[in-house]
């Protein structure tokens, strides 16, 4: 690997060959600003169309300025970072983007966690100089029911389309119109909720300004807590406990479940209970739904349809009936947790309370934006009443616990309430790609072979790749498993068995990088893929603690089959518990 | 004996094409159709004079022929060999005809090269390139000299790059063929985008066949089998002419398998551009050509050595193709020895403006802007005083009386201030108000900018927005040095050249004529009348009647004036609407 010596801002600095500036500078502590340049190493994608000029260098010798980002370190090489030019370059292009841009930051929903906002900071920018009644940039504004558009806010960064069309391969943005009036938006400027767009929210994660948001539903839910009429149930997704520390200091990798269980009761919701109790029953239901077509086909049913496909992941959901209305029969019939919760919560444990249903409000806290899309699915409803009324995300719970003047940190720790609040192990894996299928293979070991299942642990199911594959040995019989996290993966994988090309039983795909925690609701990560790393750490740490870890054994799920549901698949499960899917979604 | 009537845009819209028509009838009316034919031909570059008929073998240079002219020609000087003298150039200084338009100051200084076929064969007739040593060059290169060989002939030649960049031609596809792939590709930009430019189209129009066999020995030099020409939707008659030059080279197999009998295979298809001046720029046109936005990228890499496609692409302007065959007809030798010592051969400009002979001219390099105005140009139109020349386009700068002995080439301009750009040349006079022009560019520049980088995108609108206030008459002092700084910032940081080059005009003007901008924004007066809001307007008391008809109309109340007295305009108070000036039966009142 050759070798590169160079100097930037008189410090000497060696990279292999085909560094950037940017890059080697922060090698040598130096910190170039940018805004437009984004690096997500885990999926090997690098953002640099140099567009911003933010991080724009001086080489003497050359005629003009070069952006950092996106050029290449040469033996000898001298760069000023911070000379007088480079200064004078960097503020100007930051004073015409502020020029072009809202001045509502006080009330922008980014405020605080926007890069040009703080790149007006760092630099110290205290006048924009623009003639009277100067032209910006307007467009209308886009709402549905997961996130907002605000494009006045755009600062053309590209990185959500990027993230769209590189590595979802959903195609809903690009870049439209030209000049001054360009903007990001679906092709033909249709309303996002007529365009290919599945909710998956990877472009609010990346938006550095405040263009793209996640809808808010903070004071919906505010209201119904200080209403004395109605009861609230709040749920919280595995993934949540895993980031929601980063929102108040902790280090990634911190899980929060006890304090965060405590805030929620100090906020005032009726009963704290757990998406995880509903994961459980999720691999129940889709458990013996795997084993009964597995079981099927190994006698020699040719009319059965494999692989299944997990379902729990509204934004995968969407992406399917966008993309392969052909296959609709493949997927599992099973709801994702966060509706099976709710279906449960307004049936079974609203006449258990001897709540009625319509004054029970539940709310979902989740680490995605997709699911404040799926609980308003018409399906979803009963003679209009959602089961789920509010999916709130992972920094909407943040602002809520700020807004209720509590102090995070010296909470005590408290736990779920019963019986919606017990969890297994497998439960919690729900929150990484590779989670699920774990979980169900854990269940569908023993229910299959009969015996009992001694390493609970699937190591060849984690990991971060984007596409992984395994066979896993039940006692003779190998069952192949694929998993993919990201939809264009998911898209290879699709594609694959459209042409007949792999021979997979189950298959689970989550749109989000990592899974859930990776989602478009977490606490912003902006590309840093330690984050992740130490989020999905948290999650296997919190399974191997747990002293059940299989979902089958959960007592709870026992007794609610026992009491209520029967057995996996009966018909009253097929009724709360499962869903079919349509061609080309309405939104 | 032959009738070349020029077939260029300019003068079919001036019905030359009845004119054949009418010429046709009346050779076939005199029976003459065996002695004479008529050729159409590409431009002959006198555009004011069009349109323009030429008689061979006399050489009777014919201007301003209008369809009616088209039975006398025949009749007179055809038939009884009686030229017709009112149909012929006069010259405005010494007042005689001249025949042969190698005498007319507007040719003799010209050195037709890149446009040596046009005006004078039927573009749409392979035989006729053929006829005038055309292929000659490709069928040397393919069976006489290896790759190397021809690639370095082109770099003894010093051409350079017309587009703009002036970048060496042959250096540039030594760099292309030295990269290995299993595809390469030659593309030719004939997305010509500056406004009034039009010598791409000339060529197009007028010798396609120069850049097929250009384009082809390109393609044996950097081991491409593939060409592409991105030609802009807005030059139909350039795109019928060059696809039937391309059906026509591939029936002579001069396009297609095994050319000349050699293991050499090339062939070339057109690619239409969708009306975007940016999409002039290399890697703009590529990913346009790629049916992706038409945005430039960071460069390098350069598409050399990824480009369409990202394979090795070799991209030349059309009049640097034109150039190309004759370097191998004549030898490096004879075309380096035109022009100066790091600017070889000609230039083709489109000469515009205030100007004589506007019209299309090619001259050697080196010749100065004062040559190609005073006498290929004749002088400035109805003898105003000269102002500036704009080179270049949007992308140049104004140069100014003190300028007008620069010798055209690369680095002369550049150094003035200025640049070659791709050709456009544009006179201005007493009467242009050179803050009015750097806003035009900039107008055209904010509508083509692509909007991809920030500099560009926002920075050339508040420059815009600058320059309208000042228009206006509301700028002030601090506007022109947030102006300048704006200039050298979006010049400094764009990423392509459009932003790069674009604050050119605002900075040259600035430079060279600083006191039009402070009288503008100090004294709120605008020398040239050009701005509408800056007008002033006084009422001359000797003529004035007071019939209160101005005061009467005035919206703003700022005449005031008794009966039957002159009356007085408050300029303190004058919205410069003109509606007095309307108004007033008397032509009392001034503006200036």
């Amino acid at each position: 690997m050759e070798t590169i010596k160079l100097t930037i801002d008189n410090r000497h600095v060696e990279v292999p060959k085909g560094t950037t500036i940017l890059q080697a500078a922060k090698q040598a502590g130096i910190n170039i600003p940018s805004l437009c340049y984004m690096n997500l190493p885990h999926l090997a994608q690098e953002h640099k169309p140099g567009s911003c000029r933010v991080c724009v260098v001086e080489i003497p010798g050359r005629k003009n300025l070069v952006p950092a980002c996106a050029t290449e370190c040469t033996d000898g090489m001298t760069v000023l970072s911070h000379s007088l030019r480079a200064i004078n370059a960097r503020r100007t292009v930051v004073e015409l983007l502020l020029s072009d841009h809202p001045k509502d930051c006080l009330i922008c929903p980014s405020s605080g966690n926007c890069e040009l906002q703080q790149l007006s900071i760092t630099m110290g920018i205290r006048e924009i100089k623009s003639v009277e009644n100067a032209a910006m940039s307007t467009y209308r504004k886009d709402a549905s029911p997961a996130l907002n558009r605000n494009m006045d806010k755009c600062v053309m960064c590209r990185s959500c389309e990027t993230v769209c069309n590189e590595i979802q391969t959903v195609g809903a943005l690009s870049a439209v119109n030209r000049g001054f009036m360009s903007v990001v938006a679906p092709a033909f400027e249709q309303e996002l909720t007529d365009s290919p767009c599945t909710f998956c929210g990877q472009c609010v994660a990346v938006c550095p300004t405040g263009a793209l948001t996640a809808v808010d539903n903070t004071f919906h839910v505010i209201r119904a807590l200080a209403d004395p009429n109605k009861f609230v149930v709040v749920q919280t997704a595995p993934a949540v406990r895993a980031a929601l520390g980063e929102e108040f200091g902790y280090p990634p990798g911190t899980s929060v479940t006890g304090k965060m269980t405590a805030a929620l009761r100090s906020l005032g919701f009726d009963k704290v209970f757990d998406t995880d109790f509903a994961a459980d029953l999720t691999i129940m239901e889709e458990g013996t739904e795997l084993l009964d077509r597995i079981t099927r086909y190994l006698n020699g049913d040719k009319e059965v349809r494999l692989p299944i496909l997990t379902s729990c992941c509204p934004a995968w959901v969407n992406f399917f009936e966008t993309n392969y209305p052909d296959m609709l029969d493949v997927p599992s019939t099973a709801r994702s947790p966060q509706q099976m919760f709710g279906a449960i919560a307004k049936t079974y444990m609203a006449e258990k309370l001897g709540v009625k249903r319509e004054d029970m409000v539940v709310v979902s806290v989740m680490p995605c934006l997709a699911k404040k899309y799926e609980c308003q699915r018409d399906e979803f409803k009963v003679d209009g009443d959602p089961d789920v009324d509010y999916a709130i995300t992972t920094r909407e719970l943040a602002h809520l616990i700020k807004i209720g003047n509590i102090d995070f940190k010296t909470l005590k720790e408290e736990d779920f309430d019963r019986p919606m609040g017990e969890s297994t192990g497998a439960a919690v894996i729900f929150g990484v790609t590779g989670g699920v299928i774990e979980a169900a293979t854990r269940t569908a070991y023993e229910l299959f072979t009969g015996k009992k299942l001694e390493k609970v642990d699937f190591h060849e199911l984690r990991g971060m790749e984007g596409i992984r594959t395994a066979s896993v040995n039940f006692n003779g019989t190998y069952i192949h498993i694929g998993i993919a996290h990201t939809l264009g993966n998911a898209r290879k994988l699709l594609d694959g068995i459209r042409k007949g090309m792999y021979n997979f039983h189950a298959i689970e795909i989550m749109a989000c990088p990592g899974g859930c925690i990776g989602g478009g609701g977490q606490p912003l990560h902006r590309g840093n893929s330690i984050v992740l790393k130490a989020r999905m750490d948290a999650i296997y740490k919190e399974d191997f603690n747990k002293p059940i870890r299989k979902s089958h054994e959960n007592p709870e799920i026992i007794q609610l089959y026992e009491d209520f549901l029967g057995k996996p698949l009966s018909e009253k499960s097929h009724k709360l518990l499962h869903t079919h899917y349509f061609s080309h979604p309405k939104k | 004996m032959q009738l070349l009537v020029c077939g260029g845009t300019g003068c079919r819209a001036s019905a030359s094409a009845t004119i054949v028509e009418k010429l046709n009838e009346s050779l076939k009316a005199h029976q003459l159709t065996e002695e004479a034919q008529v050729v159409i031909t590409g431009c002959f570059g006198f555009c004011e004079k069009g349109p323009i008929v030429k008689v061979i073998p006399d050489n009777t240079f014919y201007t301003q022929v209008k369809p009616e002219d088209a039975e006398e020609i025949v009749a007179e000087h055809i038939l009884k060999g009686r030229k017709v003298s009112r149909l012929l150039y006069e010259d405005p200084e010494k007042k005689e005809h001249v025949e042969d338009s190698k005498h007319m100051g507007f040719y003799q200084k010209q050195m037709r090269i890149a446009l040596r076929n046009c005006g004078v064969i039927d573009p749409e007739n392979i035989d006729e390139y053929i006829a005038r040593d055309g292929y000659s060059a490709l069928a040397q290169v393919v069976t006489d000299l290896t790759p190397e060989q021809a690639i370095d002939l082109v770099k003894q030649s010093g051409l350079r790059g017309r587009g703009g960049a002036g970048f060496p031609t042959g250096l540039k596809w030594e760099i292309t063929s030295r990269f290995t792939s299993d595809q390469k590709y030659v593309v030719c930009n004939a997305d010509e985008g500056d406004p009034g430019a039009f010598m791409d189209r000339s060529i197009l129009e007028g010798d396609p066949n120069s850049i097929i066999e250009a384009m082809t020995i390109c393609g044996y030099c950097i081991g491409a089998t593939k060409g592409l020409v991105y030609i802009r939707a807005e030059y139909p008659l350039a795109i019928k002419r060059l696809q039937i030059a391309i059906n026509q080279a591939r029936e002579y197999g001069l396009l297609g398998e095994n050319i000349f009998g050699s293991k050499f295979s090339f062939d070339m298809e057109l690619r239409y551009g969708a009306g975007a001046f940016v999409c002039g720029e290399e890697t703009a046109l590529i990913a346009s050509m790629e049916g992706k936005r038409g945005e430039p990228r960071v460069k390098p890499p350069f598409p050399a050595e990824s480009g369409y496609m990202n394979k090795p692409t070799n991209v030349n302007n059309v009049e640097t193709f034109a150039n190309v065959p004759v370097i191998f007809l004549k030898g490096p030798e004879w075309y380096s020895a035109i022009g100066t010592e790091k600017s070889k051969g000609t230039k083709v400009f489109a000469l515009a403006g205030k100007i004589n002979n506007v019209g299309l001219i090619e001259v050697p390099m080196g010749i100065t802007l004062r040559e190609i105005i005073y006498e290929i140009g004749g002088g400035i139109k109805n003898g105003k005083k000269f102002k500036a020349v704009q080179t270049g386009g949007p992308s140049g700068g104004c140069l100014t009386e003190a300028h007008l002995d620069t010798p055209i080439d690369f680095d002369s301009l550049l150094a003035a201030g200025s640049m070659m750009g791709s050709g456009g040349m544009i006179v201005m006079d007493e009467d242009d108000c050179m803050v009015s022009i750097a806003k035009f560019y900039l107008e055209f520049i904010v509508e083509e900018s692509c909007g991809k980088c920030t500099p560009c995108r926002i920075g050339n609108k508040r420059m815009l927005e600058i320059l309208e206030k000042i228009t206006l008459g509301k700028g002030n002092m601090e506007d022109l040095d947030h102006l300048r700084n704006l200039a050298y910032v979006i010049k400094d940081t764009s990423l392509c050249g459009l932003g790069q080059s674009s604050p050119n005009p605002v900075l040259s003007t600035l430079e060279n004529f600083y006191d039009e901008y402070v009288a503008h924004v100090k004294d709120k007066r605008c020398f040239a009348k050009k701005c509408k809001a800056l007008a002033r307007y006084t009422i001359n008391p000797d003529v004035c009647t007071g019939c209160t008809i101005c005061a009467r109309n005035c919206p703003v109340e700022a005449i005031t004036g008794e009966k039957r007295e002159p009356h007085f305009i408050n300029q303190e108070i004058c919205i410069h609407c003109g509606v007095c000036y309307q108004k007033c039966k008397f032509n009392a009142i001034n503006v200036e």
